[in-house]
């Protein structure tokens, strides 16, 4: 009686993008606020050269997280304000299923924010960063969030004061995230040996599947009366 | 008959509030149940439900032979869903957001296809299928969102205020649409404040008060004007 997992994500996925490559309304606001703070950290870091190289793994997470919380708080908003979530929930799919397909389409867009950042930054900050690692880094971080973000959104976006909720919820959740992530680039930009550091993308990838698992648990009672 | 919808003894609270208090309600297959009764009287609740949206705090509720909740994906693919918003996605044209909405009921995509263009045809929108649905008015809308309900040729269809926002013509298109959905066999049940509209589409009308049900009969012989005077008394 159920449609198929993976035919429902799909169906999810592909009308997300669908609809962004037609509107461009979340991936270009998400694009600004990054653009914004890159450009606003690079002049107040400015004439402290060592600081600024410090800083740039620093920068380029807050940047990736506060920017994936702006679509964050659109993605699930626009889909309850038109009642659409609930479109979804009545047809005969499984509640993770939704909960997956809007957690790809999330972590899509903000991997595309984040990797169109990369090279913005690797002007502007004068540093390695379109490398091997840092890619692998930035999937999996973004992963992680975005994984616990879906799950916080689904939630706040039924309350009021949703725009300043999700971030008070999600930043103290999302925080192993951040630090394995924010460690592990600062680690990379630093040239370390890849000993010293190797266990930040271990901790990443196991954070990411516990979350995946939770959220996949939970999902059905956040959004259920 | 057969009844379809069986409810009994169903509650729903919020808190300390009861939403439905021991409805005892059976609907045979194929009535059309005008669903009446003031704000807060317990239709929306009702509605949710029976869609499964939401869990009864008490009582039981049969749908097509299915048990809710436990079987609610089985009776999800029995109902289709009308509610005084589209449900449908403004960036998306009429065709996307009906293909978006067959993916999810796993209808194949040859007959998703052909289910797609004949409900077109049905609500008008053949020509404005390419459309995008941002650019359709309250009217349009609510027929693009009847074709959606019945994309899986659902036996039941649940109403939520329809007509709202619908100026007249609006409300006399859905109307022949509702009216041709129950002649196909559907079961129709119909939540509205539109008493007159009530009285000529339906075939049974069940007012709610306070979360139970004060009057239940058919439509039969009731004109607009006799069914305000009933709805009136049993109101209060």
């Amino acid at each position: 009686m159920k449609t198929p997992f993976f035919q429902v994500v799909l169906a999810i996925v592909r009308k997300d993008l669908q609809a962004e490559l037609r509107s461009r309304e979340l991936v270009s606001s998400m694009l600004m606020f990054a653009l914004l703070s890159v450009l606003v950290f690079s002049f107040a870091l400015e004439l402290d050269r060592l600081a600024r190289q410090e800083a740039i793994s620093g920068v380029l997470w807050v940047t990736v997280i506060f920017a994936s919380v702006l679509g964050l708080n659109r993605s699930l908003a626009a889909e309850r304000d038109a009642g659409n979530l609930d479109a979804m929930l009545l047809a005969p799919v499984e509640r993770a299923a939704v909960f997956f397909g809007k957690l790809l389409g999330n972590f899509i867009f903000a991997l595309t924010v984040g990797l169109l950042l990369l090279p913005l930054m690797a002007v502007l900050y004068n540093a390695p960063l379109l490398q091997g690692w840092l890619l692998l880094i930035l999937f999996l971080g973004t992963l992680g969030f975005s994984t616990c973000g879906t799950l916080l959104a689904a939630m706040t976006v039924q309350t009021r004061t949703r725009e300043s909720l999700l971030p008070i919820v999600l930043l103290p959740v999302a925080l192993p995230v951040l630090l394995a992530a924010v460690n592990a680039s600062t680690a990379i930009l630093r040239a370390a040996p890849l000993n010293d550091w190797v266990t930040w993308p271990q901790i990443l990838a196991a954070v990411d599947l516990i979350y995946m698992v939770l959220c996949y648990l939970l999902f059905s009672f956040v959004i259920e009366e | 008959m057969t009844a379809i919808i069986t409810a009994v003894a169903l509650s729903k609270t919020y808190g300390l509030t009861f939403a439905l208090r021991k409805l005892d309600v059976s609907i045979a297959a194929g009535q059309f149940v005008a669903l009446l009764g003031p704000n807060g009287s317990g239709k929306s609740t009702f509605l949710r439900l029976l869609t499964g949206l939401s869990r009864a705090s008490a009582g039981s509720l049969v749908i097509g032979g299915w048990e809710m909740p436990r079987e609610a994906d089985a009776v999800r693919a029995q109902i289709g869903v009308v509610s005084h918003k589209a449900l449908l996605y403004d960036t998306l044209t009429a065709r996307e957001n009906l293909r978006f909405f067959a993916a999810l009921y796993h209808l194949p995509r040859d007959k998703a296809e052909a289910r797609i263009n004949a409900l077109l045809e049905q609500v008008g929108l053949a020509r404005r299928a390419e459309d995008l649905v941002r650019t359709y008015s309250r009217g349009m809308l609510q027929r693009l969102s009847i074709a959606r309900a019945l994309l899986h040729a659902p036996d039941i269809l649940l109403l939520d205020e329809p007509h709202t926002g619908l100026d007249r013509s609006g409300s006399e298109m859905l109307d022949t649409l509702l009216r041709a959905a129950h002649a196909e066999g559907r079961t129709v049940l119909m939540a509205t404040h539109e008493l007159e509209r009530a009285a000529a589409l339906s075939t049974r009308v069940l007012i709610l008060a306070r979360g139970t049900a004060v009057y239940d009969a058919p439509t039969a012989g009731f004109d607009g004007e006799r069914l305000a005077a009933q709805y009136a008394q049993v109101t209060g």
